[in-house]
């Protein structure tokens, strides 16, 4: 198995995000310093560091769950502004898997990944339901369709919501952090879906720090720390020869 | 110690069943009478006080009683004297509705109660029963004043028990999604409505229904324009539903606020908008949280509706009391009390045992 190969090919050099002298402040504190980086299409990057570096926050500018306040964001042409019909336009090209899964307690699995397509997408109920049926199948969970996310495994809640987001065919996804809310036995079932959908040459930002991950499916590694994006390089590289000291520090504490 | 422990449970574990408990009215008792001390002593005082009052109640409810008497024979004997009620039935039940016209807020109050008798089952909340809501509704409408053939009943004339479920099953239904607009009025981001939720909320969770509905029968008028009068009726059901409301919202203001943040995320980040966001989202997930402190609201707010006698309305209270005050009836006070209590009662054990039923379904395990 080689992923990484596979996926190279399907690299474009067309970027599909774009951010560019992104800053963002929460009152005082400045979270984001000077944020650039671009994307392209197909590109799989990996995004680790420090707790409270920034990670989550500016993956979550990314699709407006946060709001920046210097710079510029393009995703697939679209600037984020405060217009909201650009916002709900990138979200539904953008998705998005959390730590805690946040599926929807009141609704079965299927309904989970009817919702978006029937409302957003205005699929007919069938045809959203085949789409549904087939994300599920994928992610290997298509026996719980009629089941409540409270029946379901940490590991299999996970996998839902990655199918949840698929449903409604984006063209980037992100990921906070998809394992680190699971128990050990079940993180391997996640990150082979998502090295599945590597395979297919889907763009990704993965914030996450499992290095067997990263070196497998990643085209690039980011190393942010108090907001800002202080090393960038090929897994290779990144995990053997770190630039920066506080680099090596964070790999040395995470390898113990 | 410890070795013997180590050794010993594999074995038990495959010999173990689920212990039988309670067997019969002894294993019962011992179970729900008698689970320790406490309890036991509780159980014991709770039966020397019924032993002491349930005899002489029973004695004096049934034995004694008279069902269908004059008040001269209830007088003479020493039970109680159902006749109070069965004697002015009508008079209590629909106040001064023209006698022989009677059968139509009867079935009127009939078409009611198989609306909600059917409306409580899930399955059947279909656009059908919407339109049956509908159709029910204007037939009662047309049933208590008239119209199309019917002889026409002035609204001054309607009382009892129609005006009482009148103005609780309409004061309650429209409440509800008022109070539920203002909660997320008061979460909104929007200073202005943001600022008119909170005032209004707090303006008449400060004041008492009794002086609300004071005010909209003797101020509200005073600004009506010349010539315009609103029905006395009307006036009384919108205060009724204005003040609902704003508990209403505290309560849903609360279930919106332990909602996961994570819910709202999900729902932003899969592009649905606010609306959507809430209805398919936060708001089922936020109602069903509050089930049990809405029912609560709701049920007071039933029995309240019985202060609209202070602006002359005749509702079931007021006939009853009105009953009393007839020279032959005096004195029968605690039968007819009593009866209006299990009319009450029995609407609002039914309102609760629905809320508990309503919980468990929509219950998905999480
Ligand atoms: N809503 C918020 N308000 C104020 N500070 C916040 C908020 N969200 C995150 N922060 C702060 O911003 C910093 C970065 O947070 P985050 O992006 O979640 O870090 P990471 O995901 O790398 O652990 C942290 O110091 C955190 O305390
Ligand atoms: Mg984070």
């Amino acid at each position: 198995m080689n992923p990484q190969k596979a996926g190279q090919q399907n690299v474009d050099t067309m970027p599909i995000i774009t951010i560019e002298n992104m800053h963002k402040w929460y009152g005082e504190f400045h979270v984001l310093k000077d944020v650039n980086l671009t994307v392209s299409k197909g590109e799989r990057i990996v995004i680790c560091g420090p707790s409270g570096s920034g990670k989550s926050t500016l993956i979550r500018c990314i699709n407006r769950l946060e709001e920046h306040q210097r710079g510029r964001i393009v995703v697939d042409g679209i600037e984020l502004t405060n217009d909201l019909k650009n916002i709900e336009k990138i979200r539904t090209e953008v998705g998005m898997v959390f730590q805690h899964f946040n599926l929807f307690p009141h609704l079965t699995i299927l309904e989970n990944l009817t919702l978006g397509p029937i409302w957003v997408r205005k699929t007919p109920k069938k045809e959203a339901e085949q789409i549904a049926m087939y994300y599920l199948e994928k992610v290997r969970i298509a026996e719980q369709a009629k089941k409540f996310p409270g029946q379901l495994s940490g590991g299999q809640q996970q996998r839902v919501a990655i199918a949840r987001s698929l449903c409604m065919k984006p063209n980037v996804m992100l990921f906070d952090e998809p394992t680190s809310a699971l128990d050990p036995e079940m993180v391997k079932e996640v990150l082979d879906v998502m090295i599945s959908l590597a395979q297919e040459g889907m763009t990704m930002l993965v914030v996450s720090h499992e290095m067997g991950f990263a070196k497998s499916v990643a085209h690039r590694v980011l190393f942010m720390d108090s907001g800002e994006i202080l090393e960038e390089n090929s897994p290779e590289e990144f995990f053997h020869h770190p630039q920066h000291e506080r680099t090596k520090l964070f790999l040395s504490q995470i390898l113990d | 110690m410890a070795t013997m422990e180590l050794t010993k449970p594999q074995k038990v574990a495959d010999a173990i069943k689920p212990p039988v408990t309670s067997i019969g009215i002894i294993g019962w008792m011992r179970v729900n009478l008698f689970d320790g001390w406490f309890n036991s002593i509780l159980s014991l005082i709770v039966l020397y006080l019924l032993s002491m009052t349930l005899p002489s109640f029973i004695k004096w409810a049934f034995i004694n009683s008279s069902w269908f008497t004059t008040s001269d024979q209830c007088k003479a004997g020493s039970g109680a004297c159902w006749s109070v009620i069965t004697a002015n039935i009508r008079f209590i039940t629909f106040g001064f509705y023209p006698h022989q016209l009677q059968w139509r807020p009867l079935l009127a109050m009939i078409i009611l109660v198989l609306l909600l008798f059917f409306s409580q089952n899930r399955k059947h909340w279909r656009k059908s029963l919407a339109y049956a809501w509908l159709l029910g509704l204007f037939s009662m409408g047309l049933l208590l004043k008239g119209g199309l053939g019917l002889e026409v009943v002035d609204s001054d004339n309607w009382g009892g028990l129609p005006l009482t479920l009148l103005l609780s099953v309409f004061g309650l239904t429209a409440a509800y999604p008022i109070g539920v607009m203002l909660a997320l009025g008061r979460q909104s981001r929007m200073p202005i409505i943001k600022s008119f939720s909170v005032v209004y909320i707090e303006l008449i969770r400060g004041v008492p229904l009794i002086s609300m509905l004071f005010m909209s029968s003797v101020v509200f008028p005073l600004f009506l324009p010349e010539g315009v009068t609103l029905n006395k009726i009307l006036r009384a059901q919108v205060a009724i539903i204005l003040f609902t409301a704003a508990y209403i919202a505290e309560v849903v203001r609360g279930g919106l606020q332990g909602m996961n943040k994570g819910q709202y995320e999900a729902a932003e980040s899969l592009g649905l908008n606010y609306f959507q966001a809430m209805r398919l989202i936060i708001l089922p997930q936020a109602l069903k949280i509050v089930i049990p402190p809405s029912m609560g609201i709701l049920i007071s707010a039933f029995k309240d509706t019985s202060l609209v006698v202070i602006i002359a309305l005749y509702d079931l209270l007021k006939t009853t009391q009105t009953t009393l005050s007839d020279p032959k009836w005096m004195g029968f006070s605690a039968e007819a009390y009593f009866f209006v209590a299990l009319v009450y009662f029995v609407c609002c054990y039914a309102m609760s045992n629905y809320s508990r039923r309503l919980e468990k379904e929509l219950d998905t395990g999480h």
